[in-house]
């Protein structure tokens, strides 16, 4: 693959063409804060908390599915773009019902640790408070729309990984919400293999193991690295 | 005839105690009320959540006794679950429990009311506090401090952390007991022990200083409730529902605490959002007909409804105890919750003791799963303050319907608002409805006998924030203190 150079926050540095922006600023070690990425997942650039400044571009841009171009100027961690990251943070807070003291994933909680990581000490919106239910039908698990960022990652894990597409998207904007089959309690759906993979790249408390208590969820997605690297090598042969 | 008066609870200062004193046409205080208002809008908070979370929910709203609302709500959690836990876990519960009374029985004793035992009820305001009490007597200061830290460190081992071990969950616990952590609490129990030997001569000497507040607080015919083991031993975790009358009479001798429906009813009143707890067979028709059956219930409660304790030592007391009433009747007098919170304490510390040479105490075995197998579950267990009640109804997947809780607070509320009426009778009648600080400081003494789960009476450090009216038969409020 050719090699494209670019400047990274005042560096020249380089990377293969065709490659994410996001992935070749990991591999520079630098830190981008992420939620709807997820390694081995396809990129969507949904929570737009990766975004970056292009150089003779007002816009700001997702690296997750922003391609690394020859001769980018890309600056990842400006004043601007801090404060555009609280934001986004402090607006999904705002949305839904997030607290964190009773929530079973307390303590291990994506959404949580960015806020952390952001420096975000306070929600500057008014909360929207919506009344959401918990749609506890499944045997195994358990789906709590309060604390959805509505990221996709079940829908794509379920889809790309599984096979078993039981998640979607239904609605616009605030009233956007995550549903299993044609919009069916969860324990309803005929395609639901159980696999628990949505649960486990779940990055808040939304999808949990049913009987957990509160912080006591931790999730991990090792899972992915294996399946994906298993099925690249024909690890498994089913002929 | 004394003019009806609505109070908005909203208008209540912020962290005060507030209380209004209602006086008749010849200026007596003929009602009091305490209002408390702090414990609200909870229940509904919790429907459409499910029962896993709720322990740590309910720790979490009501910071005073998180560990009781723990235990309570675990248990309501077996239920649902239609379990019985590892006996292991149950003992280690009971151990949590137990660490949790001494920790808040010291607080109450130590830090909020041995400032007035000690160095009197007209002593200086500025130093009649824990300062106060660390210039005067150092050394009882102290200790009163260690043997709370005795608590919570004993609850910090269990649960991971002090103030909301979120450990104890529907089926058991989270973790096992170390040997290593079983080893630390039993470090700690000798110097607790004399510390309790010390507090109890202390109030036994200060005691007879107090033979006027020991005569007038909260000194009041009443029923009490408490948990009984089923051999009618004094019991905080489990156990039966026992109720007796002020005369010692029986009235109900183990009833499964399930059932607790069937005996207790909860008036509403629209001056405060507290419910009021009623012993249902003794309501009668009219207006007020819930407060014949009006009940007490916390460690005074505990003594007078068990037949012993259990332990060496706490029973020498109780059998002391007994002696503050005429043979066979039961210890009206509030102020003696002071005494029988240092029994239960001594008892406690007896019980820890024995729990850590348990050989089955390490058991790996603390927690048992299952599901939804029950759509309403109760779960009872004594809290420092009195017995705790949690009701829960589920569907059949595990989300609350509907949540009701009965606590301590609420149920010693009729004998709070009795108590302060009876003191401000002693000691504003006959002046016109005057309060003074002598006043105000013997009822802030007369509601923490009740030692009642409200943040503004929890303040260590310093005397209770008050807000104090006296309202005239016409309505009209003839004096009015805040004291922050
Ligand atoms: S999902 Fe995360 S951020 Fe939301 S309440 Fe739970 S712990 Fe907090
Ligand atoms: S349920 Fe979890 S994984 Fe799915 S969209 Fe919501 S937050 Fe993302």
């Amino acid at each position: 693959m050719p090699v494209v150079t670019l400047t990274v926050n005042d560096e020249l540095v380089s990377g293969q063409s065709g490659q994410s922006l996001l992935s070749l600023l990991k591999e520079l070690g630098i830190e981008m804060p992420t939620l709807c990425h997820l390694e081995g997942l396809s990129d969507r650039g949904g929570c737009r908390l990766c975004m970056v400044e292009l150089q003779g571009s007002k816009r700001l841009f997702a690296a997750c599915v922003t391609p690394v171009q020859e001769g980018m100027v890309v600056y990842t961690h400006t004043e601007r773009l801090n404060n555009y990251r609280r934001m986004i943070l402090e607006l999904l807070f705002a949305e839904r019902n997030h607290v964190c003291a009773v929530c079973v994933q307390n303590g291990h909680c994506e959404l949580q640790t960015q806020a952390a990581k952001n420096g975000m000490d306070s929600v500057r919106y008014d909360y929207l408070v919506p009344d959401l239910p918990m749609d506890a039908s499944h045997e195994r698990y358990v789906l709590d729309h309060n604390r959805c960022i509505l990221c996709t990652r079940c829908v794509r894990v379920c889809d790309e990984i599984e096979g078993a597409h039981v998640w979607d998207l239904m609605g616009r904007g605030v009233n956007s919400r995550v549903i299993a089959g044609l919009n069916q309690p969860w324990g309803d759906s005929d395609s639901c293999t159980k696999c628990g993979k949505c649960v486990q790249v779940c990055p808040t408390g939304a999808l949990t193991l049913r009987g957990s208590t509160v912080a006591e969820m931790e999730k991990q997605h090792d899972f992915l690295k294996w399946i994906l690297t298993g099925r690249e090598k024909k690890q498994w042969d089913y002929s | 005839m004394t003019r009806t008066i609505t109070i908005d609870p909203v208008t209540r200062i912020e962290g005060h105690a507030k209380i209004t004193l209602m006086l008749d046409d010849s200026g007596q205080v003929e009602d009091a009320r305490f209002h408390v208002t702090e414990f609200r809008g909870f229940e509904k908070f919790c429907e459409g959540r499910n029962f896993w979370e709720m322990p740590g929910i309910t720790a979490r709203i009501c910071g005073i006794c998180p560990i009781s609302h723990l235990l309570a709500s675990a248990k309501t959690g077996d239920a649902i679950l239609g379990v019985r836990i590892p006996p292991t876990a149950a003992k280690l519960r009971r151990m949590l429990n137990w660490a949790q009374i001494v920790q808040s029985h010291a607080l109450s004793f130590f830090h909020l009311s041995s400032p007035d035992l000690l160095l009197g009820m007209d002593s200086d305001p500025a130093l009649r506090n824990v300062v106060g009490l660390i210039q005067k007597h150092p050394d009882i200061a102290r200790k009163g401090i260690r043997l709370r830290k005795f608590g919570q460190d004993t609850i910090r081992i269990l649960g991971g952390r002090s103030v909301h071990p979120a450990w104890t969950v529907p089926g058991g616990v989270r973790e096992p007991l170390s040997a290593e952590n079983r080893d630390l609490i039993k470090e700690m129990l000798p110097e607790a022990f004399d510390t309790i030997d010390l507090a109890l001569t202390l109030l036994k000497d200060a005691s007879a200083g107090y033979e006027d507040e020991a005569a007038h607080y909260g000194n009041f015919p009443s029923l009490y409730m408490g948990l009984v083991t089923p051999e009618g031993g004094l019991e905080h975790y489990d156990g039966l529902l026992r109720v007796v009358d002020s005369g010692g009479k029986i009235l109900e001798s183990g009833l499964d605490p399930a059932r607790y429906r069937e005996i207790i009813g909860e008036a509403v009143e629209p001056w405060t959002y507290l419910k009021f707890p009623y012993y249902k067979p003794y309501a009668y028709s009219g207006p007020s007909y819930y407060k014949m059956g009006m009940y007490r219930v916390g460690p005074l409660a505990r003594l007078n409804v068990c037949e012993f304790a259990g332990t060496p030592k706490a029973d020498e007391e109780l059998r002391a105890f007994r002696q503050l009433a005429p043979q066979g009747r039961a210890v009206n007098t509030a102020f003696h919750y002071h005494y029988a919170r240092l029994i239960e304490i001594l008892f406690a510390l007896e019980k820890i003791a024995e729990t850590v040479e348990d050989p089955h105490i390490l058991d790996e075995r603390v927690r048992s799963r299952a599901d939804v197998n029950q759509l309403v579950g109760v779960g009872v267990s004594e809290a420092p303050r009195g017995t705790l009640f949690h009701e829960y109804h589920v569907n059949e997947e595990g989300v609350l319907q509907k949540v009701n809780l009965i606590i301590a607070t609420g149920q010693n509320n009729l004998a709070m608002n009795r108590t302060v009426q009876q003191i401000a009778r002693h000691h504003i009648n006959g002046n016109g409805g005057k309060l003074t600080e002598g006043v105000l400081n013997r009822m802030e003494h007369g509601i923490r006998l009740y030692d009642p789960c409200l943040s503004c009476s929890t303040h260590a450090a310093g005397k209770m924030p008050m807000h104090v009216e006296v309202v005239a038969a016409d309505g009209e409020v003839v004096d009015e203190i805040i004291r922050d």
